[in-house]
């Protein structure tokens, strides 16, 4: 009887099983898979040996600079906001506006950026004509670095800082007061608070938080396909060019060689997160 | 005893400020920038009462088309997530505990394969997807419920925790109710916070996606604001600007509504 009940529970699991299957998992094992395969459907491992050409290379380390950097950066300026904020009230009006500002930044800014710093310091830009004509400072001497890498890390702090306040903070306030007044009871400063209770419990989540930082500069591709039209200085650019002209490096089915690579950065990076996330947790009970 | 831990008052005031004005430089350009009257200086609205000028209606064509399609994409993948997502989170719950956790997995998977890796293999999917439904604008919305389904199920998985549900269910069915009422007349009603949250973070995700829109050719809000921006830079930033502010405002009124209650630690 109970087992039957079960049966009847699994099947009404059968819609979301499905819709995922069609259009999580199918598409993930055909960008995976479609680059050991000519478009004639036949076996290769041509597109796979096109990764570790130099060209490919190359951006592939220049994804995980963009990303490395600005998830370095992004985690030491987010936490640092984190910490002030720390003690505001969590429902207060400053929480709502940096919480809601952080949100539309890290989950909806992609094109957005890229117009705001056009805006910025494009040629045309606020700042770039400011300085230009207050101080005579031409900030693109050595060439316009806003539409190439350069302008990327800038540009991506702008997305990667507020994902990470909204990742850290949750860690920060689950910091415990009593853990501070346990320490002032046995004689402890405010610095020997910090550095022996708090940032050990704390390292983990901020560890953490920069590998998801990473992980979001590394698959981001709005920003940069909205600023950069030339080129493909980095693996998501570079797998819009095998989509749209199917020729990098005369290979077939290329993107699905790069989605692949891509896909094996990505699971390294979130395995790690996931390892931190679990003794993150250990503490927030 | 919690400014022990907090920073002092300077400190705080320090942080934010720099990194506020920070922050704020390119909203502010970007206003400055869409106020531009001509090359020689001065401001004024010209850029953004061109955009309603009725003889640029061909020129902005496009752009008003994506907004529409984006509008559109956002009811149909809300309505979409919530019919899928939560009777399937709360099944799990009550019957199938033990598959809360590869729920989960799943449910957080498309943060491990970004919409750029999603989008190769999409393409043939969606030849598919042609032939039944046709190329309507509306169809990414297959896609679209899977990129919003990590923030879709945090949040509804907040609500579902801080909510007994599954003694509120055995109340209700002793009670006579059938499990069709259980589920719309107990349960739902008691995740409508979570739902809520997880409708305005949809709508905030899809109406900013580009990626998977651009590279299937589709027409959105965001692919329309780019094309725009080679013609019309100005009209490009003040959509932008414009997606900026309803985005913001969009989850600012989520945060003030929702306040009352406390989150569940």
């Amino acid at each position: 009887m109970n087992h039957a009940r079960g049966g009847w529970a699994l099947l009404g699991l059968t819609p979301f099983a499905v819709y995922v299957i069609l259009f999580l998992l199918i598409p993930t094992v055909l960008a995976a898979g479609s680059g050991f395969f000519t478009d004639d459907g036949a076996f290769t491992w041509n597109n796979m040996s096109g990764l570790f050409e130099p060209a490919i290379l190359q951006t592939f380390v220049s994804s995980a600079w963009v990303a490395g950097f600005t998830a370095v950066v992004g985690a030491v300026v987010g936490a640092l906001v984190c910490y002030a904020l720390l003690g505001s009230r969590p429902d207060g009006m400053l929480r709502t506006v940096v919480d809601s500002a952080s949100g539309v930044l890290a989950q909806f800014g992609g094109v957005m950026l890229a117009f705001a710093f056009i805006a910025t310091i494009g040629i045309q830009g606020l700042i770039t004509q400011w300085l230009l004509t207050s101080f005579g400072i031409n900030i693109f001497e050595g060439g316009v670095w806003l539409y190439q890498v350069p302008g990327l890390l800038v540009v991506y702090l702008y997305f990667q800082i507020p994902l990470m306040v909204i990742t850290f903070m949750p860690a920060l306030e689950g910091l415990k007061p009593q853990w501070a007044e346990a320490v002032a009871t046995l004689g402890g400063s405010r610095r020997v608070f910090w550095t022996r209770v708090a940032i050990p419990v704390l390292l983990p989540s901020f560890l953490g938080s920069t590998l998801l930082l990473f992980a979001n500069g590394f698959s981001a591709f709005a920003t940069a396909a909205a600023l950069i039209s030339q080129g493909a200085q980095i693996v998501p650019l570079q797998i819009r060019a095998a989509l749209v002209s199917e020729t990098v490096l005369g290979r077939q089915n290329m993107a699905g060689a790069l989605a692949l690579g891509m896909i094996v950065v990505m699971v390294v990076v979130m395995a790690g997160y996931s390892v931190l996330q679990r003794r993150t947790q250990r503490w927030q009970r | 005893m919690r400014t022990q831990i907090a920073p002092s008052r300077t400190t705080r005031l320090v942080v934010l400020t720099v990194v506020g004005v920070i922050f704020l430089i390119p909203i502010v350009a970007m206003l400055e920038f869409s106020l531009r009257a001509g090359l020689d200086g001065g401001y004024n609205l010209g850029h953004w009462t061109a955009i309603f000028d009725p003889e640029n209606e061909r020129t902005y064509r496009n752009l008003f088309r994506g907004v529409t399609n984006s509008l559109i994409l956002a009811v149909v993948t809300v309505v979409l997530m919530l019919i899928l997502l939560v009777p399937t989170m709360v099944l799990v719950k009550l019957r199938l505990p033990r598959l809360e956790r590869p729920l989960e997995l799943i449910c957080l998977l498309p943060i491990t394969i970004p919409a750029i890796v999603l989008v190769v293999g999409l393409a043939p999917v969606y030849s598919v997807v042609a032939r039944f439904f046709g190329a309507n604008a509306w169809t990414l919305s297959f896609a679209y419920v899977i990129l919003v389904l990590p923030y879709a199920y945090r949040a509804i998985q907040a609500n579902l925790i801080s909510v007994d549900v599954v003694t509120l269910a055995e109340a209700a069915r002793t009670l006579g109710a059938g499990w069709g009422t259980v589920i719309a007349r107990v349960i739902v009603p008691n995740l409508r916070r979570g739902m809520l949250a997880a409708a305005v973070i949809s709508v905030a995700v899809v109406l900013g996606e580009y990626t998977i829109a651009s590279l299937l050719n589709r027409i959105n809000l965001q692919t329309a604001v780019v094309q725009v921006s080679r013609s019309d830079p100005y009209a490009a930033v003040i959509f932008a600007l414009l997606a900026l502010a309803f985005g913001f405002l969009l989850l600012f009124i989520l945060g003030r509504s929702s306040r009352p209650s406390r989150r569940p630690s």
